[in-house]
């Protein structure tokens, strides 16, 4: 499956932005443009592997330094340049995800990589609190730091409803190995016990996605495709604009009150018993 | 300072490192004002680890304390090392970022609520996982809703550190603590290893690790503000102090341009030798020891 990586992620943006170069001042592996959905602007963006990055550890399509930056310095100058505009008319933003991790490397350690993720993750949250609806499209992989510093701030989450797709907090062979299971044990418990599954209908049960999007092969989109997405974006974008700008949605949709009933509880008594403390 | 006042002083030292979880967050608050809220006697415990053959905790590994640090209205949040690794799962972060939203409510309100989080954690738990991960989203989301309210101080104390998600939590407080015990990174050393070879990073390489990782490093490169003693006393002074700041416009983590320039001004043909980065990094910012 890794050999596909960022593939997904390439054909989704290309299809909804027509274009595929990096812009100017970017790192090969951040595809950032603007483009139409309904009858407003969005930016989109991507991250997808450069196989000749001078950071090795990112090569295969992990987000690192550069990546994190990047995403930052994006979301930025369209919070600021939207500034002045009302919540209805500032831009959305869609994230296209499909990320291997984030990247494993000893130069990325020394250089601070935890706070590059968290500037790329202030600056999604920001632009969010600021009015932006901000959609992300899992069209792929969403792993662990990956996912965090790219798309997990969005106000609404998209995911194709497709065994390509994989969102997890760590791959197999590593979760494997650190909770000392075999890959197999891992699978096997992840069939009963939701969080641990990596399979995409099952973290729909966790009420944190807005929406499973259906397409034949979300590798090779039809023009049919491209545009049925387009319509759950646009829906998306305005169910975010309706709604709250933080992400307590998570917690409200059915799935969650099932799944997430015991965090849910947690919430409700440290409420309680806060005013008297 | 002769040696004759070091020794008792140093005898007469409480260390900070020593203590669990509760008691470090305890020690910060004025005596009399704090409470525990959702505590052990609450048994919010994970619903997922007994289905796992593991024993969970009564408080998850997470205590929330709420009270007075030097007159201020603060709630202290602290990770537990010594449960599961200081992981988060569903029950400790949905603590976490109940007591972040509820702390910049009353913010927002005109009741300056200042949040302490004390990370000792290796990140998500990996038998919640996707909980955990969503998890961290929150806390973060959480962080920056209270920041410009309120000061949001990070205090890594050691010595299991502070990495995985939570590291991003640091990396968006309004300031981080660090002793000379802590470490503070997105990866693990052992996983890197793992994952990119011991070529890339030898994870038997103490010295290799703390000159990345260590608290000095990350004071002295500017990622955390204050490098502080183990001392229970001087620890409780700087939150003192911070607890007290003033709001700012801007904090380290909306500082893209500044830090996107840095990388780019990397030379990434070998790896980065820790020492010189924290030299070409350290203008303006201060690593003393306090």
């Amino acid at each position: 499956m890794s050999e596909h990586i960022g593939l997904r992620g390439r054909t989704w943006f290309q299809a909804l932005t027509e274009n595929r170069e990096p812009m100017a001042g970017d790192p090969s592996s951040i595809l950032a443009s603007e483009a139409q959905i309904g009858d407003e602007l969005a930016l989109f963006l991507c991250v997808v592997p450069n196989p000749s990055s001078r950071f090795p550890c990112v090569r295969d399509g992990q987000v690192g330094l550069e990546e994190a930056f990047a995403l930052a310095h994006h979301l930025r100058s369209v919070i600021i340049e939207d500034r002045e505009k009302p919540k209805a008319q500032k831009r959305p933003i869609i994230a296209i995800v499909d990320v291997k991790s984030q990247a494993y490397g000893r130069r990325e350690e020394t250089a601070g990589i935890f706070f590059a993720a968290a500037v790329s993750s202030d600056a999604y949250a920001s632009a969010r609190m600021a009015g932006h609806p901000v959609i992300s499209l899992i069209a792929g992989h969403a792993f662990s730091g990956g996912f965090l510093t790219h798309g997990y701030q969005a106000n609404r989450i998209l995911a194709f409803d497709d065994s390509g797709i994989m969102i997890h907090a760590m791959h197999k062979e590593a979760a494997a190995r650190i909770t000392r299971r075999s890959v197999v044990e891992l699978e096997q418990l992840g069939h009963e016990i939701i969080p641990m599954s990596y399979d995409v209908r099952d973290y729909a049960k966790l009420g944190l996605l807005h929406k499973l999007l259906h397409v034949e092969d979300p590798q090779r989109p039809t023009a049919a495709d491209i545009e049925a997405i387009r319509r759950d974006l646009i829906d998306a974008i305005q169910d975010a604009r309706r709604g709250a700008t933080d992400l307590s949605n998570r917690l409200q949709s059915e799935a969650a009150k099932q799944t997430r009933k015991a965090g849910i509880a947690v919430r409700a008594a440290l409420e309680a018993q806060w005013e008297n403390a | 300072m002769s040696q004759a006042n070091l020794i008792p002083e140093f005898v007469r030292r409480q260390s900070f490192i020593e203590l669990d979880g509760r008691r470090r967050a305890q020690s910060l608050f004025d005596e009399g004002t704090w409470r525990e809220l959702v505590g052990p006697f609450n048994r919010m415990e994970s619903p997922w680890l007994p289905l796992q053959g593991i024993a969970p905790q009564a408080d998850d590994g997470c205590i929330v304390i709420k009270g007075k640090i030097d007159g201020m209205t603060a709630v202290a949040i602290a990770l537990e090392g010594g449960f599961q690794g200081g992981s988060i799962g569903e029950i400790s972060g949905a603590k976490m970022t109940a007591a972040l939203d509820l702390a910049a409510k009353d913010s927002q309100a005109g009741k300056r609520t200042a949040a302490v989080l004390l990370l000792e954690t290796g990140g998500v738990r990996l038998q919640e996982a996707n909980l955990g991960l969503a998890a961290v989203a929150e806390v973060i989301s959480s962080v920056l809703a209270l920041r410009p309210h309120a000061p949001v101080i990070t205090l890594i104390a050691g010595t299991v550190g502070c990495f995985g998600g939570m590291s991003l939590a640091a990396g968006v407080s309004s300031y981080v603590v660090m002793t000379r015990e802590a470490r503070l990174g997105l990866n693990g050393p052992e996983v890197i290893e793992q994952e990119s070879g011991t070529d890339e990073f030898d994870a038997s390489d103490r010295a290799l690790i703390w000159a990345i990782h260590g608290g000095e490093q990350r004071v002295g490169m500017g990622l955390a503000d204050t490098l502080i003693e183990d001392d229970v006393e001087k620890i409780k002074e700087t939150i003192r102090g911070y607890v007290h700041a003033d709001l700012r416009p801007e904090y380290r983590s909306q500082q893209v341009e500044l830090y996107r320039a840095r990388i780019a001004a990397l030379d990434t043909s070998e790896q980065i030798d820790p020492r010189s980065l924290r030299q070409k990094w350290s203008n303006g910012t201060k690593g003393e020891l306090r």
